[in-house]
């Protein structure tokens, strides 16, 4: 594209920016100053000194500590679960030739229009039924591996793979498993990359599954955000510095691996 | 895998021209396999089969069975906690029909909907168009835009809970600037569904905004300087060039937003500290209103009802769309998108 934008692109722009990051910079002025400014008829514009105190009432109020770690480790096996069987099944529906694959492979695509949660009073059910009900196990069951997964792996891979090199492993003797293992698995790297990105991204965010499936004595981060707001009174300067806390570990995911995060979005739309 | 049979005696080869009889063998017979090869053809039969089936048996565990299941629990009496009562057929859905809040939530949902997704479609579009020139630091323009995406929607929602408070909120003290009286967020039902529309919006907006800038990259830039040469403007090109060549992936985004959009739960349900929808269920959605029935009334039986009445609304709605954008998307020769990253409020993908 070679137009120049004027000033007049930049200043939209620039508004725009300031409005997507103004709703975090003001649970940061109210999550760092005493509840008594949330009253105040002008508000303060910048952060006061009382943050750490904040986060400290927010670890004794709820078991803050559990929830992150909760969450970490939720988020954390479901991603790398998503990656590895998505990028198996993938790969089968890319590369491999075998009866029934383009049935299959459409009812994989129709899957992704069914939303899971309409099945949650059966999956609550069942879970009370194993006694899984409580644990953190409930909440990563359903999301092992995912329609969207593994279409958007099979995407990649048919590209990304020549045949020949398929054909090469296979003369040369390698099984199956084998030539999944050297030729498919280091050629999804960039887009195994993404996936998991994505799927850390939405399983941290989840909130109506894990509010069913979790007791109050063990929750998820956003779980644990619900269970600060909802007395009688809301004390906004814990409930937005708890906010605060439970972005970080997401902002800072964001800041490291924000480029690849565009590029998946802007791949994911046009790649047909 | 190829086998290498030994070559054949030449009087095999000829093929029997008699009338009578068979045709003799052309190939000669396959020797046998030893183990290891026996091994390696089952391996080539089997292996797709292997790779594909944890989605399959787990799609069938927590996707299509629950979904069944939810048929048959809504048929029966089903407590919370005493578990399957007796089959009462259809009560379930005949109590829900005559239930007020149902409609309400029915309302509130296509209401909250609609706020949430024309306008963040048409400032998806601008902004898309805004970044679609040749920006100095774009790979950081985009960034930026796509920070909203980065809070989880409870933290959202906390954040403009606060911000439209009722009496202290930044919105209503803004607004008193400029001389309008302090608007009841909490309390008024088309100002509590534009509240919780901003949510959405907010989170959303930058993240479809690059969805259709990737369309708009793959416009052939020809056609920019044609209309150029026409005397278009920038405004009436972007109108009359860039949005009708992307139409199907607006159309797309419209579609993944309505799947997303009727199942709003989070945002709802943090709005106010009670998680009901509003003291008269000004803001209560229909997922909402089915954990309502269920985890708070303890009725499994009619929220299932509402579950399965939730599909087949996605179901009907996804078929309208799809219909809609055939009809639309007829004339315009773009290729169509063919997948977007897994998108979901609130649920699981």
């Amino acid at each position: 594209m070679n137009r120049r934008p004027g000033f007049v692109v930049y200043g939209l722009l620039t508004a725009f920016v300031i409005g997507s990051v103004g709703p975090l910079y003001w649970s940061l002025i109210i999550g760092s100053h005493t509840k008594s400014v949330v009253n105040e008829r002008v508000p303060p514009l910048l952060p006061g000194g009382h943050f750490f105190a904040n986060a400290g009432r927010v670890f004794e109020t709820v078991d803050f500590w559990k929830a992150l770690g909760n969450s970490l480790l939720v988020s954390t096996v479901c991603a790398t679960s998503v990656v590895f069987f998505c990028t198996l099944a993938g790969y089968a529906f890319a590369k491999l030739r075998f009866r029934g694959r383009n049935w299959l492979m459409v009812f994989v695509v129709a899957t992704m229009a069914v939303p899971t949660q309409l099945g949650v009073i059966p999956l609550f059910i069942q879970m009370a039924e194993l006694g899984w009900t409580g644990h953190v196990w409930a909440v990563m069951v359903p999301t092992l591996v995912t329609a969207f997964g593994v279409f958007f792996m099979r995407q990649y891979l048919v590209d990304a793979i020549p045949d020949e090199l398929i054909e090469a492993a296979r003369v040369d003797g390698c099984s199956m498993i084998r030539t999944f293992w050297n030729v498919a698995v280091p050629a999804a790297r960039p887009a195994a990359a993404i996936l998991w990105l994505f799927t850390f991204m939405t399983v941290w965010t989840d909130f109506f599954w894990p509010m069913i499936a979790l007791p109050a004595t063990n929750p998820t981060v956003q779980i644990a955000l619900q269970q600060l707001q909802s007395g009688y009174y809301v004390d906004y300067s814990l409930v937005l510095a708890a906010a605060v806390l439970s972005t970080i570990p997401l902002l800072v995911l964001f800041v490291l691996t924000g480029r690849q995060l565009v590029a998946g979005i802007m791949q994911g739309a046009v790649k047909g | 895998m190829t086998l290498h049979p030994p070559p054949a005696p030449a009087g095999d080869v000829t093929a029997s021209t008699s009338p009578a009889g068979p045709p003799a063998e052309t190939r000669p017979r396959r020797p046998r396999l030893t183990a290891r090869q026996r091994l390696a053809r089952w391996d080539v039969r089997l292996s797709p089969y292997l790779y594909i089936s944890p989605f399959f048996v787990l799609f069938a565990l927590v996707g299509i069975f629950p979904l069944v299941y939810t048929g048959y629990v809504s048929v029966h009496e089903w407590s919370l906690i005493g578990g399957k009562g007796e089959f009462v057929g259809l009560d379930n859905y005949r109590s829900v029909f005559e239930d007020r809040y149902f409609w309400g939530a029915l309302r509130n949902t296509l209401s909250i909907f609609v706020l949430s997704s024309i306008p963040q479609v048409v400032i998806a579009l601008a902004l898309a168009g805004l970044l679609d020139t040749a920006l100095r630091g774009r790979t950081w323009w985009r960034m930026s835009i796509l920070i909203p995406f980065v809070v989880a929607p409870a933290a959202v929602t906390l954040i403009f809970g606060n911000l439209f408070g009722d009496r202290y909120g930044l919105v209503n003290a803004a607004l008193d600037l400029v001389g309008i009286d302090a608007i009841a967020w909490h309390v008024d039902t088309l100002a509590s569904h534009v509240a919780i529309a901003t949510m959405v919006n907010w989170r959303w907006t930058g993240y479809n905004a690059l969805i259709l800038l990737a369309a708009m990259q793959a416009v052939p830039r020809d056609l920019y300087e044609s209309a150029e040469i026409d005397g278009a403007s920038r405004v009436r090109q972007f109108v009359s060039v860039t949005v009708p060549m992307i139409r199907p992936t607006v159309i797309f985004v419209v579609i993944t937003s309505t799947i997303g959009g009727l199942q709003i739960f989070t945002e709802p349900r943090l709005f106010d500290n009670v998680g009901l929808g509003g003291s008269d269920r000004q803001w209560q959605t229909i997922t909402l209103y089915l954990w309502e029935l269920g985890w708070r009334l303890r009725n499994l039986g009619t929220a299932a009802a509402v579950a399965w009445l939730l599909f087949l609304l996605i179901v009907i709605i996804a078929i309208v769309n799809l219909v809609l954008s055939q009809r639309i998307g007829a004339g315009s020769r773009t290729r169509t998108p063919g997948r977007t990253l897994g998108r979901t409020r609130g649920g699981t993908p």
